[in-house]
């Protein structure tokens, strides 16, 4: 039986109707067409899915669309600025080589962004520990670490 | 030239629509009224298949079809091809078996695919999938590879009645063993390089769409290129003139040589796609990918050197089991001979040498090319015996590589099996990489960690590649008319920055603007007809060089069009950044270009167009080679590892894009670090794998790797002009052997002796409790 759902991706008021068993990922890729989110695993280890819900990073295959009900959902697409200038992450992995074959990319810098959020300042240390959750295999992890420490300087002199 | 020419740090063109979600991977590309395929795969290792009975599956809702191996048989479909060709000493040719797309009669490793439904939607396929019911009698299967070629042991393929494929040999066996005998010391290694699960980030995917009226077939699918598919599929397969079947890799969230490959699913799809002539979807599942994706790596090595007093070597033998899998894949059984023989015995210039390989068939899904393919391996074994001799003799770990080393004064250097050796400061490369790491200031951190009761270690690898295999590659140059340069390439980018550097490399031979190249590729459709794709760290040199050339062709027809246009001879017409001269006028290449669309601007007789398509062809490869030093500190309470400090000098030639090549050292030294510490497939003994997931398999994380200091010492190769080495797989050569060697360095001083990959924390702990057993 079909469901509605009602949510806000990337700004945008949006519905659907989604089986019970619809993964919010699904709902973002296939009703959405937001393809940027990526599946790279079956089982909330590679966190190529990671999305913003209500301004916190989660991977978006390990919740049901129906749980996302009345959220607000930031993807990749939603990130860089209305007139298209990079977000400070994006600007970053690009500056330091964060990204080889782009896959993983969405995840990382939704993670990143949260990382940067949540710890501001975090050291070299820090920033590796809670990219658990996130695989990559091209990068070695280097360009990654470096944009996430380098763009969580640039967010948060924005702030103060 | 400029910023934007050959050596500098150019940042990628591709990132912008990578960071933004606008990459294009095959499951983000949907087809009109496409349905969805699932696969029915082996859940046992070795079975006759008795029967299949999709009866109850037909008639789910929303199933439209269920094909098994006897249809492909019946509609004449082709099988998966292996043109290896070697040949015991006896003269007894290698075991090939067929390969059928899914057997009709047996099943030899668990996740073979037996069945594929074809749904309206992924859900109803999968659960139509489940119901298809196989009745399987069971047979005993061998999985090990230390076992498979035991009297006695399960047959993958009775009618061969043997599991070894062949025995290949090269030199002369009685005469390597004397000399090892008669040696001043002799030192052996027995090592087991372990299986991987090569794991690009994007799950196998495929999706086709047939045109019944034009007969003609498209796939999306993640590859290194795809004309190799699109021959493997028309010709072998489907039976479909090539210019039928186009293959077309948009993204492809990396490879690592498995995506190269042509696989079952990829096979079945464009199948059934033409034969519903409805479009047809498929995206692997992560588990799917690790059971039926091939697999790198498992080799055992059994290695003995003999050295003079001065620790010179002069002799080695080599005996290698490779396990190759139920089937002979594209590349697997070629791997020890055709890449690790390449280089063997790497940078040490030792005249008797006697090598001994065995690929076995189990049932497993096959290896094949990851990245290195017989290189880490072969580097491996040399490595770890060098430390071994340093170790026997007394000497320091540098000290016997420098007594070892080919030398620049015997280059060209004719290898074992043929190749040759260009270049390379080998001695110089290890000594920039010792310094780096202030080598020989290690013993001062190593009594401060001793006295935090953590055990220091400091490795040393040096090694050498053979990149650039198989150097032939088209590549198609066209002006467009906002003056805009357009490449067609062969070569394939998935994630190596080809946008980046080949418009670098335009920019320096043309002076086009880097911003006005575009590179097209992934698309048989537009690629140059003579393509091989991206593999084996060819492009820099391949692809580059059809770069270089077709600008060469380029300027020669572009100082034709420009003297006619100065009103002057073409001799007199001189090139340089973008503006052809003659004393003092001159045009620019973009106007020559214009000129070039209109006949009565040009010369007489000479065909519109400045376009050019070339083929470069080279007869030898390049050999890259480096020298890693890594520093650790181990917890003799919890076996737990940390690298501290990791120097990765690599001699890739001339280096195009540094800020690139950077990130290939730093992912290839993870893989590298992955197979040393984390990875390792484990089949169980029945032949279930059990390390098949994310949860179960040490994929390196963030956590595990340090900061890498990449340094250069560019010798520039002799044999192509661009005088590049490729890139791509060196760091996987280097860092198994390195970390071995400072975790070797670390151990010994507490008398564990030998230990392999991959140096879980069990069992570095293992070795450390054993060790004190024994010394009390």
């Amino acid at each position: 039986m079909d469901i509605d759902v009602k949510m806000t991706v990337n700004g945008k008021a949006v519905s659907g109707k989604v089986e019970a068993r619809t993964l919010l990922v699904q709902f973002i890729r296939e009703h959405l067409r937001l393809t940027g989110t990526h599946v790279g695993c079956d089982t909330t280890q590679c966190g190529c899915c990671v999305v913003h819900v209500d301004g916190v990073a989660m991977k978006s295959c390990t919740m049901l669309a129906v749980q996302a009900e009345g959220k607000a959902i930031t993807t990749i697409e939603g990130l860089a600025a209305p007139d298209g200038a990079l977000h400070p992450m994006q600007q970053a992995f690009r500056d330091h080589h964060g990204l080889q074959c782009g896959f993983c990319t969405p995840g990382m810098v939704m993670m990143g962004v949260d990382i940067a959020n949540r710890l501001p300042g975090a050291d070299e240390k820090t920033v590796r520990h809670q990219l658990e959750g996130n695989i990559c295999r091209c990068t070695g992890y280097q360009g990654i670490v470096e944009a996430i420490m380098d763009a969580s300087a640039v967010m948060n002199a924005a702030r103060s | 030239m400029g910023e934007f020419g050959i050596g500098q740090p150019v940042r990628r063109k591709e990132d912008v629509r990578l960071l933004t979600g606008g990459g294009e991977f095959t499951d983000d590309i949907n087809l009109e009224a496409q349905v969805y395929a699932a696969f029915v795969r082996s859940p046992h290792a070795n079975a006759k298949i008795v029967a299949i009975d999709a009866l109850a599956a037909r008639s789910m809702d929303g199933v439209i079809a269920v094909y098994t191996g006897q249809d492909l048989v019946d509609a004449g479909v082709g099988v998966l091809i292996n043109d290896a060709s070697y040949t015991n000493r006896n003269g007894k040719p290698m075991n090939k078996p067929v390969r059928q797309v899914m057997p009709v009669a047996q099943t030899r490793f668990v996740g073979e695919v037996l069945a594929m439904v074809i749904a309206d939607t992924p859900a109803q396929a999968r659960d139509a999938a489940e119901a298809v019911e196989i009745d399987y009698d069971v047979l005993p299967a061998i999985a090990s590879t230390a076992h498979a070629l035991d009297k006695g042991a399960p047959l993958v393929w009775p009618e061969f009645g043997e599991n070894l494929i062949v025995h290949w040999e090269y030199g002369d066996k009685d005469d390597v063993e004397a000399k090892l005998a008669a040696a001043h010391t002799r030192v052996r290694v027995d090592l087991v390089n372990n299986r991987l699960i090569v794991s690009p980030m994007e799950p196998r995917c495929a999706a086709a769409e047939y045109d019944a009226a034009a007969d003609s077939l498209t796939v999306y699918t993640p590859s290194q290129g795809g004309r190799r598919l699109q021959m493997m599929l028309a010709r072998n397969l489907l039976k479909m003139a090539p210019e039928k079947v186009r293959i077309i890799s948009r993204d492809t969230g990396g490879g690592f040589g498995i995506r190269s490959k042509m696989y079952p699913e990829t096979v079945m799809v464009a199948f059934a796609a033409r034969k519903l002539a409805r479009p047809v979807k498929w995206r692997g599942d992560r588990s799917e990918t690790f059971v039926s994706d091939y697999h790198g790596r498992d080799q055992i090595n059994v290695a003995e050197m003999g050295l003079d007093a001065n620790g010179r070597a002069s002799v080695l033998k080599v005996e290698t089991l490779l396990n190759v899998g139920a089937y002979l894949s594209e590349n697997g059984v070629r791997l020890p001979m055709e890449g690790g023989g390449r280089i063997i015995p790497c940078m040490y210039d030792i005249p008797d040498f006697y090598f001994s390989v065995k690929p076995m068939f189990t049932n497993t899904i096959c290896t094949d090319t990851y990245r290195g393919a017989g290189r880490p391996e072969a580097n491996y074994i040399m490595e770890r015996l060098m430390d071994a001799g340093a170790r026997a003799l007394g000497l320091s770990r540098e000290e016997i590589r420098r007594r070892n080393f080919i030398t620049e004064s015997q280059m060209p250097y004719k290898t074992h099996l043929g190749f040759t050796l260009d270049s390379g400061d080998f001695d110089g490369t290890m000594q920039m990489a010792l310094d780096a790491a202030d080598w020989n200031g290690f013993e001062a951190r190593r009594a401060e960690s001793a006295s935090r009761g953590k055990l220091r270690g400091i490795g040393l690898a040096t090694f050498i590649e053979g990149a650039g295999s198989r150097p032939v590659e088209g590549m198609r140059m066209r002006f467009e008319e906002n003056g805009d340069v357009t490449l067609f390439a062969g070569t394939y980018s998935h994630g190596q920055g080809h946008d980046t550097v080949y418009a670098q490399l335009v920019n320096e031979f043309l002076g086009v603007d880097f911003d006005k190249v575009n590179l097209i590729d992934g698309d048989t459709a537009t690629s140059p007809e003579t393509s091989n794709g991206t593999f084996g760290s060819r492009s820099s040199m391949v692809g580059g060089m059809g770069v270089k050339r077709a600008s060469e062709a380029i300027v020669a027809k572009g100082r034709k069009i420009a003297a006619h246009l100065l009103q002057t001879d073409a001799e007199r017409v001189v090139f340089e950044n973008g503006i052809f001269r003659a004393q003092s006028s001159s045009v620019t290449l973009a106007e020559v270009a214009a000129a070039s669309r209109d006949a009565s601007k040009m010369p007489e007789g000479m065909a519109l167009g400045l376009d050019e398509t070339v083929v470069f062809e080279n007869d030898v490869e390049n050999f890259p080679n480096g020298a890693h030093v890594c520093e650790l500190e181990i917890d003799p309470e919890t076996g737990i590892l940390e690298i501290l400090n990791y120097i990765a000098v690599d001699d890739c030639g001339v280096v195009l894009n540094p800020f690139i090549v950077h990130g290939q050292v730093y992912g290839g030294v993870m893989q590298g670090v992955g197979q040393a510490l984390t990875e390792n497939v484990v089949y169980d003994a029945s032949g279930q794998l059990l390390s098949a997931s994310y949860m179960d398999y040490g994929m390196p994380r963030a956590a595990h790797m340090p900061m890498i200091e990449a340094l250069f010492n560019i010798v520039p190769a002799k044999t192509n002009e661009l005088g590049v080495k490729g890139a791509g797989e060196a760091g996987a050569c280097g860092a198994p052997p390195a970390i071995l060697s400072a975790v070797g360095d670390a151990l010994s001083h507490i008398g564990v002796s030998h230990i392999d990959m991959p140096l879980t924390p069990e069992r570095v702990w293992r070795a450390i409790q054993e060790a004190s057993v024994k010394a009390a």
